[in-house]
Order: C-alpha cells, then sequence, then structure tokens
C-alpha cells in the first residue's frame, strides 16, 4: 500500500541562503523508524529533483523522534535574490509531504 | 526562575500579543524580536537620508502601546528594533516616554556595525567570491552574541535597543545575567540558546504556522498567544503562554520550531556556543505546557559571521488571471506571448502559473485541470524603468492577449542581496549609550 507522508508525518520548512531546510516529524513517535528506513536523503532527493540542485544531507533525531533534511542549492539563489513566487521555499514542506512511501503487510 | 516572553518573531508581527505578555504574563523579561536580513540594508539607505532614522519602521507603534505596561508592570524590554541606528531608536523611545511622563532608562547597543572595519576583497561564504563583485555594499552588520548586551543589563536600562545580535542570544542575555552563568559554561549556555531559539519566532511554538485543518488543528488563532519560557538556573526550561490567549503548545510545535532553519541539528552556531540539538528532550508537563531538558554545546567560535546588504538591480513583475474553460491553455498562451516579447532584454525570465505550479516550481500532485490559473512573470533588471516592462507587457495582454484574462496587477521593488563574511571577534568594539 502507498501512503503520501501527509498521512504520517508534518513538516516545517526553513531557509539559510540557497539552502532549504526540512523537518519530518512523525504523528506518532512509533513510526520513527519506519520513516528512517524509508525517507533517505536519496529518496528525498529524487522526489524534489526539479527543486533541488545539490547534495541532500539527512540529520536524525531519534531524541525527539525526528528527523531533518538539508537541501543545498534548492532556492534558485535564496529569498533575497530569487525570482521564485516563494523565494523562502516556505510551501516547500508540502511538496515533500507530497512524497510517497510503499507500506509493507501488517504495518 | 526567570521569565522570558516573546512578544514579537519579525517586523511585521502582530501588536497586542506583546501587551498580553506583559499584561497577564508577570514576565521579568520581554523580547521582541523584529529584524530580518534585509530590514537592517533597507534601514541604512533611510538612515543615509535622515540621520535620527533607520530603525524599525513599527517601533513607534509597539512603543506607544508597551512603554506605560513595561513600567506599570516592571518588565524590562529587550529588542532588536534598533536596526542601522540603536541610538536614534533610545532617542526616539526616550523622547516617548517623557511625553507620557514616564521615568525610564533606555540603553543602545552598539558596534554591530562594521562596515567601515570590512575589506571589500572579502570572500563571501556563499560563493568564495569578493563581496564587493556582487554589488554596491549597502550594510555590513555583525552578528553580535549575548556577551553585548550584559553591559546594558548591569546599566539597569529598563529598555535595550540593538542592532544586529543573533536572534537566541537576546534571549540568552538576560538568562546569563539573571543567574550569573559564567561565559565558558557551554553546557548552561547552549540550554539557554535552546530556549532562544525556540522563542524567536514567538508564535511559530504558539500554534502560529502550524495549522493544517482536520491534521493539526489550532484553536482561537485569531488570538494566537504569543510564549514564554521560565528557565531554571541549570539552564532547563518550561514553554507555555499566558491562559486563555489562543493557539496550542505541545510537543509538536516545539519540535517544528527547535528544527526550524538549523542547517546541522549537531552543531547550531550562535556567537555565544555551538549547540547540539541532538540531545534535547521534550515533555508535555500540562495543557500548553512543554518542558525542555538536555541539549549541550561547545565553545563559541573564534570568528562572527557579517550579514552584507548589496543593491541588487530591480526586479519586475506582471501577474493575470485566466478562469473557466481551458483556462491553462489560454494561461499558457499569454506567457508565451510575453516571453517572445521580452526574452531579448532579460537573462533570465520566469513564468508562473500560478494554480498549477508556481509555488512548487513544478507540479508534483495529481488530479485534473486547475478551474481558474493565474499568470505571473518576473525578470531582474539593473534600472527600474527596465523592470518596469514586465508589467507592462503583461497589462497589455488586455486588449491583446488571449481571451478572458483579467485583474492584472504590475510591480517593481528594489532587490536588497544578503551574503554573509566572518570576521575576527576582536575586530567587534561593542559599547552602550544611555538616554533618559
Amino acid at each position: 500500500m502507498r501512503v503520501k507522508l501527509y498521512d504520517l508525518a508534518h513538516c516545517r520548512a526553513g531557509d539559510k541562503g540557497n539552502t532549504l531546510i526540512l523537518s519530518l516529524i512523525p504523528f506518532r513517535e512509533t513510526d520513527y523508524p519506519l520513516l528512517s528506513q524509508m525517507v533517505t536523503a536519496e529518496k528525498v532527493k529524487e522526489h524534489l529533483s526539479s527543486i533541488v540542485k545539490g547534495d541532500v544531507v539527512r540529520y536524525e533525531l531519534p531524541n525527539i523522534a525526528s528527523l531533518q533534511f538539508v537541501c543545498q542549492d534548492a532556492l534558485e539563489g535564496g529569498v533575497t535574490t530569487s525570482l521564485a513566487l516563494d523565494p523562502h521555499g516556505k510551501t516547500l514542506s508540502y511538496a515533500l509531504l507530497e512524497m510517497e512511501i510503499e507500506l509493507q503487510k501488517g504495518i | 526562575m526567570v521569565r522570558i516572553g516573546a512578544g514579537a518573531g519579525f517586523s511585521g508581527d502582530r501588536l497586542e500579543p506583546a501587551a498580553i505578555l506583559v499584561e497577564k504574563g508577570q514576565l521579568d523579561y520581554l523580547v521582541l524580536e523584529c529584524l530580518a536580513e534585509r530590514t537592517i540594508a533597507l534601514a541604512q539607505k533611510q538612515k543615509w537620508k535622515n540621520p535620527s532614522r533607520g530603525y524599525d519602521p513599527l517601533l513607534e507603534k509597539r512603543m506607544e502601546l508597551l512603554l506605560p505596561l513595561i513600567v506599570k508592570h516592571r518588565v524590562r524590554l529587550i529588542t532588536n528594533m534598533g536596526a542601522a541606528n540603536p541610538v536614534a531608536a533610545a532617542e526616539r523611545i526616550a523622547a516617548m516616554a517623557r511625553e507620557k511622563g514616564l521615568k525610564i532608562k533606555v540603553a543602545a547597543v552598539i558596534g554591530d556595525d562594521v562596515m567601515e572595519k570590512i575589506d571589500k576583497q572579502m570572500l563571501a561564504i556563499e560563493s568564495g567570491k569578493p563581496i564587493d563583485s556582487y554589488g554596491t555594499i549597502l550594510s555590513a552588520n555583525a552578528y553580535l552574541g549575548a556577551d553585548a548586551l550584559l553591559p546594558a543589563l548591569q546599566s539597569g536600562a529598563d529598555v535595550i535597543v540593538t542592532g544586529r545580535v543573533a536572534d537566541p542570544s537576546l534571549f540568552l542575555a538576560p538568562m546569563i545575567y539573571h543567574y550569573g552563568w559564567p561565559l565558558d559554561d557551554t553546557e548552561r549556555l547552549a540550554k539557554g540558546a535552546i530556549v532562544g531559539h525556540l522563542l524567536e519566532c514567538a508564535g511559530q511554538i504558539t500554534g502560529g504556522y502550524f495549522a493544517d485543518p482536520g491534521k493539526k488543528d489550532v484553536p482561537g488563532m485569531a488570538r494566537l498567544g504569543f510564549p514564554f519560557a521560565d528557565v531554571m538556573p541549570d539552564g532547563t526550561a518550561v514553554i507555555s503562554k499566558v491562559d486563555g490567549t489562543g493557539g496550542i503548545i505541545c510537543p509538536m510545535t516545539v519540535k517544528e520550531q527547535l528544527l526550524y532553519e538549523v542547517t546541522d541539528p549537531t552543531a547550531y552556531i550562535t556567537p555565544d556556543v555551538v549547540v547540539d540539538l541532538t540531545t534535547v528532550q521534550l515533555r508535555e508537563i500540562g495543557p500548553d505546557r512543554v518542558e525542555i531538558t538536555g541539549g549541550s554545546g561547545k565553545t563559541k567560535p573564534d570568528m562572527l559571521k557579517v550579514s552584507i546588504g548589496y543593491h541588487g538591480g530591480f526586479v519586475g513583475e506582471g501577474e493575470i488571471s485566466y478562469a473557466g474553460p481551458n483556462a491553462l491553455r489560454r494561461a499558457q498562451l499569454a506567457g508565451e506571448i510575453v516571453y517572445e516579447r521580452l526574452k531579448d532584454c532579460f537573462v533570465n525570465l520566469k513564468v508562473d502559473y500560478i494554480g498549477l505550479s508556481s509555488a512548487h516550481r513544478s507540479f508534483l500532485g495529481q488530479g485534473g485541470e486547475p478551474y481558474e490559473v493565474r499568470l505571473r512573470v518576473a525578470g531582474k533588471a539593473d534600472t527600474k524603468e527596465q523592470a518596469e516592462l514586465i508589467g507592462e507587457e503583461v497589462e497589455s495582454l488586455y486588449t491583446n492577449g488571449p481571451a478572458g484574462g483579467g485583474g492584472a496587477r504590475k510591480y517593481v521593488h528594489e532587490v536588497i542581496g544578503i551574503i554573509s563574511t566572518l570576521i575576527p571577534r576582536q575586530m567587534v568594539n561593542v559599547q552602550i549609550t544611555i538616554r533618559e
């Protein structure tokens, strides 16, 4: 069964220069191992390939059951000079939550 | 225990939550964080025109509301609303207090402006290129740390007004002052900086920028309460808000804010301490009450970050809407027409379809055609006149473009670009000026 990350987790987007920062926080802390397993840096880079031009690094925060994705070269130059409608990339939290993962039976 | 409230999280933030915090929050300190990266460069331009200006445009409005309340409730106010001119801001605040018959002492913290000290050949962190290769430099401000505010706190000032200070440091300073934490106590400084980071965006931890109806519901958002923290001598804290205000504080809101804008959770750099957020622990201890424990740190960096504002030309934009049958194709035809007419005049012309693919720069969803689409064209130019061409071309679609275009709007704004560089701490000379 395929589910959207939106069904399992929430996210806030932040920016620093041309870097996009996306948290991924499961509604249920017990889903943290599943998200850690399924939502790798590579998968996020692939899903956001039209947005993120540079590397994606994933940080794990098991204490608060959260993941952080730091995406380089993702904001068309950054908030101050970008021509994008949303130069901060603030709406991109929901671009990550649009990603789908495959759930195995029994989960 | 020391109680510190966050009464503004950005320059344009709501006014009354700070007043509610002062009246009903039993605060020791109120912090107003109002200074975005670009704001200081814009303020610097104002200061050139008028030496008594260059502070935050909402300073008078906020002080009008807050000065009588902070005197009545004995709350000390800390704010970076000084922007490019903290001394002028302090003078204005002192004058306002005199007009109201209030006796207060205002301290301006200066020294963040390092325009005269930087070498234009210094390299930008972002690109490795010299900073003056970007355009005319308008401002250069070092991110001061909490230590810069300590003399002002020791002076007994009721209001402390600064220019550029790292946001968490505005909150950390009163903790250091209140408890006498040594400046090399990385453990407690880290915990305090974490609390500062959690508070710096004000409503973003009380349910603002969080709500998603049916998924993450937040009560009373029209009267969102702003947060305060009760900080203990060991740096642990409880984040809460005034009873009866709107919003919600729960582990979910705290997690979103903890990770907000952090590029490396293992090493979140502030001028005071380098913080490891991965050791933070959260516990919901009551309704709208979350306890923050853990958090650790390493010694502060030798260099201070300097934010540099430069003139980056002008952006012109034009928008027009199409709705009903075949709206998308008509909007696309309109985009093609404008592109053909302007492509030789602009290096980079951005054509967006609002309602389809503009915010995420691509179409990630599923589903059919949108009922209405808004064409947006944007481009950058060296002059204002050139930038205006874009809006003019979009507007001319009224009589020259596809059928049914409406609601055309045109905009031009000056681009203030921001880059950063690093300078040694010793080059920054912090002083305070008192006004009464």
